[in-house]
């Protein structure tokens, strides 16, 4: 559920501090593979820059030299194994230690002239910003926002004024250009007073688009962004990326959940039966995998298509819709009304409490909307699961 | 956003037009297209679409801006 900051990245601000190597290269041992050049004799930058203790990452291409030392510059193009960590991130694994460390890197062919772009340092909002580049020679500033991305990291703090102005220091950004401007990504806008920095650093910041895409048109359009660009969407596929993360999430809770419903299936005329909890809790569990394929996947999809403005209550139409099926699939099982309606609460229930939970992901609800949400169906979810629980120990007897 | 609306007559947007200095930077930093330049002024346009994210109110350099959702 969305409370403060602009989108709903969990509690990763208890993130771990993290040990920062130079910009480029991480510590050997933090890898688990060795960049695959080949066997080539060509030089290939790992042959070429490779330090004893240090591996080269594999999105740097080559180092030059500035007169604030050497920065890495990196391919604008992803690689094998950057899609396959992009994978494993959206469905949830690894997803809070997925950084690039904080620093000065370069694109292209950068020189004093050539334009800073500044990012976070989640290592999908890094690889999201240089496959937009290729063709572009700019500067890029990664901050440490602790690998989370720009937008949440602005909500958080750590995409912050200080942060700017204290990474412009820390890499001398002085001596690697001649003017005084960096481009900063439209939502770290929430995290970042232009004046501010201005006052601090003597940077005047310039605020880009939104999406790393419209970049090379923002520069092109000398540094201007149209309206669209500098509006959120929240498309069909931009909603359906979310919805593993979403299932992730949910899938702890829901064991210790199981687990209840297996216990609460098990009691009836007997005081307590074994083969009663195998048999009820098997239909318990379909209601709340039911419930969750409602709330978590399939109202976040069709978002714009359920009706009501309340993400609750979208939740329980479209776990109605759910439930209902569920109970014509399995209606011979179900033993009498009390039964049924106990299924279809509690399976209901869960769709919209997890519907309400998208509220924290999505680009357009504001925390004092989701307070006012939460107030009058908190009441409603708990009411759901109190009496679904009642009806089910009933419908036993 | 067109296609998607929260709830209305939520936010806590507030904005001072007698403050606003019409620099134009809180139409250039809002995600939703809230502002719009009306004389020289800002004028809210799309009430119902503040997200309260509070990017107009960091950047405004005369404090005519304030949101203020509530705690946590």
């Amino acid at each position: 559920m969305k409370k403060t900051e602009g989108c709903g990245c969990g509690n990763s601000a208890s993130v771990e501090k993290l040990k920062v190597p130079a910009s480029g290269v991480s510590i050997l041992g933090s890898m688990d593979k060795a960049p695959s050049c080949g066997t080539k004799t060509t030089a290939c930058p790992a042959q070429v820059y490779e330090k004893p203790g240090y591996r080269l990452c594999s999105y740097v291409d080559k180092f030059i030299t500035t007169d604030a030392g050497p920065v890495p510059i990196i391919k604008s193009r992803l690689q094998k194994d950057d899609l396959f960590a992009t994978f494993f991130v959206r469905c949830g694994i690894g997803r809070h230690s997925y950084t690039v460390a904080p620093g000065l890197y370069g694109i292209g062919n950068p020189d004093k002239n050539s334009e800073v772009l500044v990012t976070a340092n989640f290592k999908l909002t890094f690889d999201h910003l240089r496959k937009e580049l290729s063709g572009i020679h700019a500067w890029i500033l990664v901050l440490d926002t602790k690998g989370v991305n720009v937008w949440c990291a602005a909500g958080k703090g750590t995409f912050s004024t200080g942060e700017l102005v204290k990474r412009i220091k820390t890499v001398s950004l002085e001596k690697v250009v001649n003017h005084k401007r960096v481009i900063l990504p439209q939502l770290g806008a929430t995290g970042v007073s232009a004046r501010e920095v201005k006052k601090l650093s003597g940077f005047r910041v310039i605020y880009g688009p939104v999406r790393a895409k419209d970049i090379p048109a923002f520069l092109k359009n000398d540094k201007t962004a149209d309206k669209p660009m500098r509006q959120v969407t929240f498309s069909l596929y931009e909603r359906f990326i979310l919805t593993p993360v979403e299932i992730r999430i949910v899938l702890k809770p829901a064991l210790i959940f199981v687990l209840v419903l297996f216990i609460l299936s098990g009691f009836g005329p007997g005081i307590f039966s074994f083969s009663g909890a195998l048999e009820r809790g098997l239909l318990s569990f379909y209601a709340l995998a039911t419930g969750i394929i409602s709330g978590a996947f399939v109202t976040p999809v069709l978002l714009p298509y359920i009706p009501s403005r309340h993400f609750a209550l979208k939740g329980i139409i479209s776990g109605s819709i759910f439930a209902g099926l569920l109970l014509l699939l399995s209606a011979s099982d179900i033993p009498g009304i009390s039964g049924s309606l106990a299924l279809f609460f509690f399976s209901v229930t869960v769709s919209s409490y997890l519907a309400m939970n998208f509220t924290g992901a999505t680009p357009f609800t504001s925390p004092s909307g989701v307070e006012k949400e939460m107030k009058r169906y908190i009441p409603v979810q708990l009411a759901g699961l109190v009496i679904s629980s009642g009806l089910w120990i009933y419908s036993a007897f | 956003m067109k296609e998607l609306r929260y709830l209305d007559e939520v936010s806590t947007l507030v904005l001072d037009r007698e403050k606003c200095v019409g620099c134009g930077l809180c139409t250039e930093v809002c995600p939703q297209a809230v502002f719009e330049m009306r004389g020289n002024k800002a004028e809210i346009v799309d009430f119902n679409a503040c997200m309260e994210c509070g990017a107009c109110v960091n950047n405004c350099p005369s404090e005519a801006i304030s949101v203020s959702p509530g705690v946590g």
